[in-house]
């Protein structure tokens, strides 16, 4: 395997003894740099030029297709049929969005029953509540089975490990049944209930508070006098800030995508979050994508802006998460 | 735990109330009531809304969708309510629409599944070095994370279309031509009327949807190997890439495993993604023929538009078995590749 790569052995040799790397182990040629890596982790290896390379090239994927969502959606008919495609955005964008939010019409056609502008604001609706309510009963959740001893604790807790295992996806249609008789069905109240809280959330905010509130000081808040609930909001609470703050956001980024509980839940009620609202957008027998993608980036606008000011804790959730679970 | 019972059951109980000598007022009866009842009963009140809800919306939607499946149970006819027996079960088994949303789910799930994850290794390793903006590239990769499925279905829409797609430009420098059925001669492909451009193209979205997500999964994973395992195989002489399959991906297997049984459970219930790749989004036909209807879209459409419940939820059913058994192979020659026992 390691013979498809040129370099002499002795370099290998050489660099593969640890604290006793030749001089030359940070110029850039082929068979030095190998011999940088030998014995060392990756992350202690400076990344070289192909690796900037193709990490920008990933980025560049990722980017993309938001980037030709915002083309398109600055675009005339014309401009878009251009050949080859435009690369830079057209002069159309106030348009398009007008069309989309419902305040001009496109040759002559409302798009406005797909109830586009409204859906933002129920999904704004929907995601802050969603979150809130998480934070508040998943933390408080985790406080429990993080720092108070009841019977059947840690009973619970496994119960609610194995949660995470049954895929409840499945049973959709017996909830959408259920929902119904609540009378809830076309009600925002239907996507909402259901996600306000979560095992992965408890999971998340038990770990983190059993890591990081010292015990001596729930102890110390008790002999005082502190009622668990007085300990859990002036204590536990400001200590778990950052925790919040990593699942607040990934509960955001779910509650503002959730696409098909809200297509069965809400269809074609009058309360689309924008997912739905989107589709409706999208349905009808000759899809103008200039308008349909001026709503997508609506849609979207909020998530980049949100990665942009929480992306570093979006990150750290994901990776702690995962090596938690 | 017997030994803690009573009024010391809590590990961060107060004293016992003489003994720290602080307490001014003589405990009341009232006080003492509020006491045990913050200490017996509370901790309850604090897990409850978990239990309470997954009860209602997620464990008795599973068992009462198994009671649903065995009746008739239709939203056009709600006279026709009685128990059907495995009528629905056998309906499905010889139901060729269920066979082929079950070939189109397998067949994206393969093609999407796999460049994924591999894709999230190479990427996880390209980040896995001293970087500068480590955080830019990073968050970078989760730009598709964030993105609305819905959205990005309507970009990739857009860029898979027959006229003025992107996609088809693209060929078009490379002279590919093709000829639909009535004589017509196109530039590049019309995607959406084959079984394979169809699944090839939603397959490319979700595979930009989940590399970033699977990368930082891999690249938690990787961070957290000792680092003198490097160490002690260095005297082998590996390269990066030697490095990157001999070493580091045999030592985060268990998240390999992880990713691919989460990719199984997500990839066999794909949704968004067919239902918006169709030019009449809600119709959830999955194309002209069915030719990329997923078992997910089917049970929709069996649901909400053909309006039979009771069909649709033993549909799930059959999509539950398959996810289980597939879930269960998967993770098994995971494990084997991996040279696991």
């Amino acid at each position: 395997m390691s013979t498809g790569t040129p370099g002499s052995p002795s370099d290998i040799r050489l660099g593969g003894v640890p604290g006793r790397a030749p001089t030359g182990v940070r110029t850039d040629s082929a068979p030095r740099r190998k011999a940088a890596l030998m014995g060392r982790s990756p992350q202690d290896t400076a990344a070289g030029a192909w690796n900037y390379v193709l990490l920008i090239l990933a980025m560049v994927g990722s980017a993309f297709p938001i980037y030709w969502m915002f083309i398109v959606s600055t675009g005339t008919d014309v401009f878009l049929a251009t050949i080859p495609p435009p690369v830079l955005p057209g002069g159309n964008l106030v348009h398009n969005i007008g069309v989309v939010l419902g305040y001009a019409t496109e040759e002559g056609r409302s798009y406005n029953n797909a109830q586009f502008g409204s859906s933002m604001v129920n999904s704004v609706i929907v995601t802050v509540i969603v979150t809130a309510a998480m934070l508040f009963f998943c933390s408080l959740a985790g406080f429990a089975f993080a720092k108070l001893r009841f019977k059947g604790r840690d009973t619970l807790m496994v119960a609610v490990i194995l949660t995470l295992t049954i895929p409840s996806q499945l049973g959709v249609v017996a909830l959408f049944i259920i929902i119904s008789k609540f009378g809830w069905q076309q009600q925002l109240i239907a996507v909402i209930v259901p996600a306000l809280v979560s095992a992965f959330g408890v999971f998340y905010m038990r770990q983190f508070i059993e890591d990081s509130v010292p015990d001596e000081l729930v102890e110390s808040a008790r002999v005082d006098g502190a009622s668990t609930f007085r300990v859990y909001w002036n204590i536990v609470l400001p200590i778990v800030r950052p925790a919040l703050g990593v699942l607040g956001l990934l509960t955001a980024v779910g509650a503002w995508n959730e696409f098909q509980w809200a297509l069965i839940a809400l269809g074609s009620g009058d309360h689309p979050t924008v997912g739905v609202a989107l589709s409706r957008l999208a349905s009808g027998n000759y899809v103008k994508y200039r308008i349909v993608l001026a709503g997508s980036l609506l849609a979207t606008l909020p998530l980049i802006l949100m990665l942009a000011v929480g992306g570093k804790q979006i990150v750290q959730g994901i990776m702690e998460g995962a090596i938690k679970a | 735990m017997s030994a803690l019972s009573g009024a010391g059951a809590t590990s961060v109980a107060p004293r016992p109330m003489g003994e720290s000598g602080l307490i001014k007022r003589p405990p009341s009866r009232l006080r003492s009531a509020l006491a045990r009842f913050d200490h017996k009963v509370v901790p309850y009140l604090l897990i409850s809304p978990f239990f309470i809800l997954f009860a209602v919306f997620g464990l008795f939607p599973l068992i009462y969708n198994g009671v649903v499946a065995f009746r008739d149970w239709s939203l056009l006819d709600p006279a026709a309510d009685g128990w059907a027996g495995f009528e629905n079960f056998s309906r499905l088994v010889n139901d060729e629409k269920f066979w082929n949303a079950l070939t189109n789910t397998f067949g994206i799930f393969i093609l999407s599944t796999i460049p994924q994850l591999f894709l999230a290794l190479i990427i996880a390793a390209l980040l896995n070095r001293r970087l500068r903006a480590q955080n830019f590239f990073r968050v970078g990769i989760l730009l598709p994370y964030v993105t609305p499925i819905v959205a990005s279905t309507l970009v990739f829409s857009q860029v898979f279309a027959r006229d003025y797609g992107l996609a088809n430009w693209i060929l078009s420098l490379f002279g590919v031509t093709s000829t639909l059925g009535g004589g017509l001669v196109i530039e590049g492909l019309d995607w959406r009327s084959t079984r394979l451009t169809s699944w090839f193209a939603i397959a490319l979205m979700v595979n930009w949807k989940w590399i970033g997500y699977n990368a930082l999964l891999y690249l938690s994973a990787m961070q957290s190997i000792p680092k003198d395992v490097y160490e002690a195989a260095a005297l082998d002489g590996a390269g990066a890439w030697t490095q990157l399959w001999r070493i580091t991906v045999p030592m985060i297997r268990p998240m390999v495993l992880f990713t691919v049984v989460l990719s199984t459970i997500g990839g066999l219930q794909l949704f968004t993604e067919p239902m918006l790749f169709e030019q009449n989004a809600q119709a959830a036909t999955g194309g002209t023929r069915g030719q990329w209807q997923t078992v997910a879209q089917l049970i929709y459409k069996t649901g909400w538009k053909d309006l039979n419940l009771g069909y649709a939820a033993a549909m799930s059913w059959g999509l539950f078995l398959v996810i289980v058994i597939i879930a269960a192979i998967n993770a098994f020659l995971t494990n084997r590749l991996g040279g696991g026992k």
